[in-house]
């Protein structure tokens, strides 16, 4: 009987995996960030479109070697009035890394971020109402050749 | 958690450097077949002298142990503080004088 229901919870539970796996549940679904963030994130992705270039200073690695450290810096700081700065990581599950609300503080951020595979970074500079963007593509090199 | 912060008063300007460390465990990794559960931070604040400067939403994709640099107009003498709240609903913060 207890065998019985081993078995069956262990069919069970491979469903579930087998329905992770056909990509009907996605790991992202499942354990996303908050609803609230992912929300901000579709806006960040929408908003990428609909901004002209920036000219402000993105800088991140053409290549980066460990993909969990990805350091990039956005000096926007010689831009008036900046009041948002957005990092975005394109083919992320959830493609926004930051958003960092200013307010009085210099428009300059330096951080490190983490990136699944090889796509365009992209910075997002909102100032006096307008936002801007600059991308970069970071290749990620796993296993340290190739590429 | 503990968290260094770094303000650092040059020309004018403050650089704040702070590094928290903090897991920042998406929810997508696993470890010996079994999802690690998230654990990352959602919000930041960071203050000089009490007004909030830089109010960040921070997503899974920041890597481990973050760091951030800010820079705030301001002297040598005032005080920053950051604050930090997490999914699972931990803060932490720090307050340090620039030097």
């Amino acid at each position: 009987m207890q065998r019985r229901l081993f078995l069956k919870s262990a069919i069970a539970g491979s469903a579930v995996a087998t329905a992770v796996g056909a990509g009907l549940l996605t790991p992202s679904m499942v354990f996303a960030n908050t609803a609230d963030f992912k929300a901000k994130s579709d806006a960040a992705t929408a908003s990428i479109a609909a901004a002209g270039k920036g000219s402000f200073k993105f800088k991140a690695p053409k290549i980066a070697e460990n993909g969990a450290v990805v350091p990039v810096t956005v000096d926007a700081s010689k831009m008036e009035g900046v009041t948002n700065i957005s990092i975005s990581v394109t083919k992320n599950g959830t493609p926004l890394a930051a958003s960092f609300n200013i307010s009085g503080a210099q428009g300059y951020v330096s951080t490190r971020i983490k990136m699944g595979t090889t796509s365009p970074v992209v910075a997002l500079v909102t100032a006096g109402g307008a936002t801007t963007q600059v991308s970069q593509e970071v290749k990620v090199t796993i296993g340290g050749c190739g590429g | 958690m503990s968290i260094k912060l770094k303000p650092k008063a040059r020309k004018g300007v403050i650089g704040i450097k702070a590094l928290v460390k903090h897991p920042m465990e998406t929810g997508l990794r696993k470890k010996k077949g079994k999802l690690v559960a998230a654990n990352h931070i959602v919000h930041m604040v960071v203050s000089h002298n009490g007004t909030v400067v830089v109010d960040a939403d921070i997503g899974s994709t920041i890597s481990k142990n973050p760091y951030f640099k800010f820079d705030v107009a301001g002297a040598k003498g005032d005080t920053i503080e950051l604050k930090y709240k997490d999914n699972k609903g931990k803060t932490g913060s720090q307050t340090a004088k620039s030097k």
